[in-house]
């Protein structure tokens, strides 16, 4: 599925990522974990095709096709979705009408028919009563005025709808009270399968608690320092990331 | 494979600036002579079978253009103007004015119909409810450079006693009436394009409401610009008299050609007690190309005087089109409790130049006024909004809310706010809002994870910008409205 080989990536002069290797295999869910500054939201960016950064070595294949090599919307109808840290706001711009856009987008991309308002609706309404969400954040514009919560639900609530294959979710629990948290988790949980893969951007194991992952890894100065199986989160909130730093160093 | 095909699509955009309505049509025409004389304007006259009086008050505004000069205060930077130099009448060869629609030439029927725009006024469907047919029905006049060329629905129209048709027919048939109105809204010499287009207007529209009639369906009219070296003077009058309501909606294209095209229009709105007007403008003329060349330019006074009671007049105006707009939409707000808006989508790209905003001049008790305006510049040109509000001594408690926003596109573009206010009247009250912004390269980004191209992302997101001021728009010219934008602004980006 996924599988990144000797990634290094900088922005401007600085490099943050320096030769990451990471295998997704299908139908796992792995969690990224690390101290701040580490590059962990770097990486979700540079899988996702941000123009800030630039890419300076190693492979990234998705499904066997060179994903460094695509535009970001290509990637997303290749089915990449990045679950942003800190959502954006399109004032105007409801935020149905952008998701119908969107999958619309990425059905034509793959020569499907395109989804009419009452059809696309349906399906909205049928996936945000699924996710325990009022109907009107479909209504409202794309993340406008919407607290903390509500716009990484927001985040949730359109992956749930793109139905992607690999899910990055940057730090979607930060800030999240533990209902909301569960939302998060039951949302990644609910698309699990063996076509559906996610990478775990998390600073915390609160989130692992429910969202039980295949693989952990430490993320920290660009490069994958350990990965282990769900106990190696329970580890790292005993003993913290400094003691690993200093063995590794 | 990809990169190459793409290559050539942005190449196409580019090049094209994406005007799709830039085709010529080839017809047969009669020119009057270059130049611009007392001559011309007496065989204008002539040809439009006018009363005396008309031509007289032509001559009246000639003479007082000719001592005029042209306005220099906008924000717009053009060549000198050769008025000695373009045709001031164009029209198809066949017989002027035609009494139905078969007689109107199979070649023009084309165009229109090329342009999506309805010349057959389809039968009712069989079985279907005609009150519901009738609010899809829109009754179009046609005007091609000169003259118009067909006015649809107008027999269903005048059962209700609606007139619809086009400004020289209303000379001929209701002089009454247009002698009148016409120039009692915009006087001739009221500037110097309003005195031109006095001396040498050719066609428009004129429409008149009787008392307490609320106008069966939407009025268009459809301006095209075809033949070469001609300007076109279109002149518009509509009357509401009390009571009445009507909407009214114009549109307007023009070939793509090297040369710039002069379009100096004056509308005269008049709106007595509680009578509404609702007037939309889709503008689209061409704009020239990517590099600033060609294009209309599109030099237009419009106003509207609330005259009676209660009265309301609302302008909404999507402007995409023309090398360079000079156009202020504007309300006398003479009634008591009078109401004018303006509701402004002004977009320019490449080389445009738009200067537009209103006046809203309050001369009646509690008269209010909203203004919004939103402003998209992108590629290397400039947008200017320019507003007055006046409030008279008179104008005890009126109000006025005005609210500009600016998005820019790109950083070679250009962004101006311009508002002008004055009041003479302690109780009025005058609010002014206004904002700048740019797309953020995380809007786009975020738009296009979610699997959006980048032309699909601006798209969204102009349309957004503009939200408060499509709806304003009727239905199925929203949509129009909407698809405009995003051509006008393909290849903006990146």
């Amino acid at each position: 599925m996924l599988e990144i080989k000797g990634l290094t990536a900088s922005i401007g002069d600085k490099p943050i990522l320096n030769g990451v290797d990471l295998t997704v295999p299908p139908g796992e869910v792995h969690a990224i974990m690390g101290p701040n500054g580490a590059g962990k939201s770097t990486l979700g960016y540079v899988l996702s095709g941000r123009e800030d950064y630039t890419v300076t070595g190693g492979t990234v294949t998705f499904n066997g096709i060179d994903l460094l090599d695509m535009e970001p919307e290509q990637r997303a109808a290749a089915g990449l979705f990045l679950a942003f840290q800190a959502p954006v706001e399109l004032p105007g711009v409801n935020n149905a009408n952008f998701l119908r856009t969107a999958l619309n987008a990425i059905r034509r991309a793959h020569g499907e028919s395109e989804l009419d308002a009452v059809q696309f609706l349906k399906l909205a309404r049928a996936e945000s009563k699924r996710l325990h969400m009022p109907d009107d954040m479909l209504k409202r514009n794309v993340n406008v005025g919407f607290s903390g919560g509500e716009k990484k639900r927001n985040e949730v609530l359109q992956m749930a709808i793109l139905r992607p294959k690999l899910a990055i979710l940057d730090e979607t629990d930060s800030g999240l009270d533990i209902d909301a948290l569960k939302i998060v988790a039951d949302g990644v949980n609910a698309l699990r399968g063996p076509e559906f893969s996610a990478l775990v951007i998390t600073h915390h194991q609160r989130l692992l608690d429910y969202l039980v992952p295949h693989r952990v890894h430490v993320l920290a100065n660009g490069r994958i320092l350990r990965s282990g199986g769900p106990e190696l989160a329970k580890e790292l909130e005993k003993s913290g990331y400094a003691g690993m730093i200093a063995e590794a160093a | 494979m990809a990169a190459v095909t793409e290559t050539l699509d942005t190449v196409q955009s580019v090049t094209q600036s994406g005007y799709k309505w830039g085709f010529e049509t080839t017809i047969e025409m009669d020119f009057a002579p270059k130049g611009l004389n007392e001559d011309i304007i007496r065989l204008i006259s002539s040809r439009k079978e006018e009363p005396e009086w008309m031509l007289e008050w032509r001559l009246k505004a000639y003479a007082a253009w000719l001592k005029m000069e042209e306005p220099q205060w906008a924000r717009v930077d053009h060549p000198p103007i050769d008025y000695q130099d373009l045709h001031y009448y164009a029209a198809p060869k066949k017989k002027a004015g035609p009494k139905s629609l078969e007689e109107v030439d199979p070649e023009l029927l084309k165009m229109f119909e090329k342009l999506g725009i309805p010349l057959k006024e389809r039968a009712l469907l069989a079985g279907v409810d005609p009150d519901t047919v009738e609010n899809t029905q829109i009754a179009v006049d046609a005007v091609f450079d000169s003259v118009s060329v067909a006015t649809t629905f107008q027999a269903t129209l005048r059962k209700s006693g609606v007139i619809f048709c086009p400004i020289s027919e209303a000379i001929r048939e209701h002089p009454d009436l247009v002698k009148q109105y016409i120039g009692s809204v915009v006087p001739v010499a009221d500037n110097f394009f309003a005195a031109l287009n006095s001396a040498v207007f050719t066609d428009g529209s004129f429409v008149y409401i009787p008392k307490g009639v609320r106008c069966p369906m939407e009025l268009s009219t459809y301006f095209r610009i075809n033949a070469r070296n001609t300007g076109q003077f279109e002149r518009t009058l509509i009357i509401a008299e009390a009571g009445s309501q009507v909407s009214y909606l114009e549109g307007c294209t023009a070939p793509q050609r090297d040369e710039n095209q002069l379009h100096a229009a004056v509308v005269e709105l008049v709106a007595m007690d509680d009578a509404r007007i609702k007037y939309s403008t889709v503008q689209n003329w061409y704009p020239g190309d990517a590099n600033g060349k060609g294009g209309i330019y599109n030099f237009v006074t419009k106003r509207g005087a609330c005259r009676g009671d209660r009265s309301k007049i609302s302008w909404t105006q999507v402007e995409t089109g023309s090398a360079i707009t000079w156009k202020y939409p504007s309300c006398v707000l003479l009634g008591e409790d009078s109401v004018g808006e303006f509701y402004s989508v002004a977009v320019t790209n490449n080389h445009q130049q738009a200067d537009t905003g209103t006046k809203m001049i309050h001369v009646g008790k509690g008269s209010r006024s909203t203004i919004i305006s939103k402003g998209i510049s992108a590629g290397h040109s400039n947008n200017t909004y320019r507003g007055l509000v006046r409030m008279l001594p008179s104008a005890t408690n009126a109000r006025n809310f005005t609210q500009c926003d600016s998005l820019l596109i790109g950083d070679q573009c250009g962004a101006h706010t311009v508002p002008y206010i004055e009041s003479r009247n302690p109780t009025a009250k005058v609010e002014h809002e206004a904002t700048t912004s740019k797309i953020a390269d995380d809007q786009l980004f975020y738009c296009r994870q979610r699997g959006l191209s980048e032309e699909d992302a601006v798209g969204l997101i102009v349309n957004g910008f503009c939200k408060d001021v499509l709806k304003e728009l009727p239905m199925e010219f929203a949509v129009e409205a909407q698809k405009l934008l995003a051509v006008s602004l393909e290849g903006s980006v990146g």
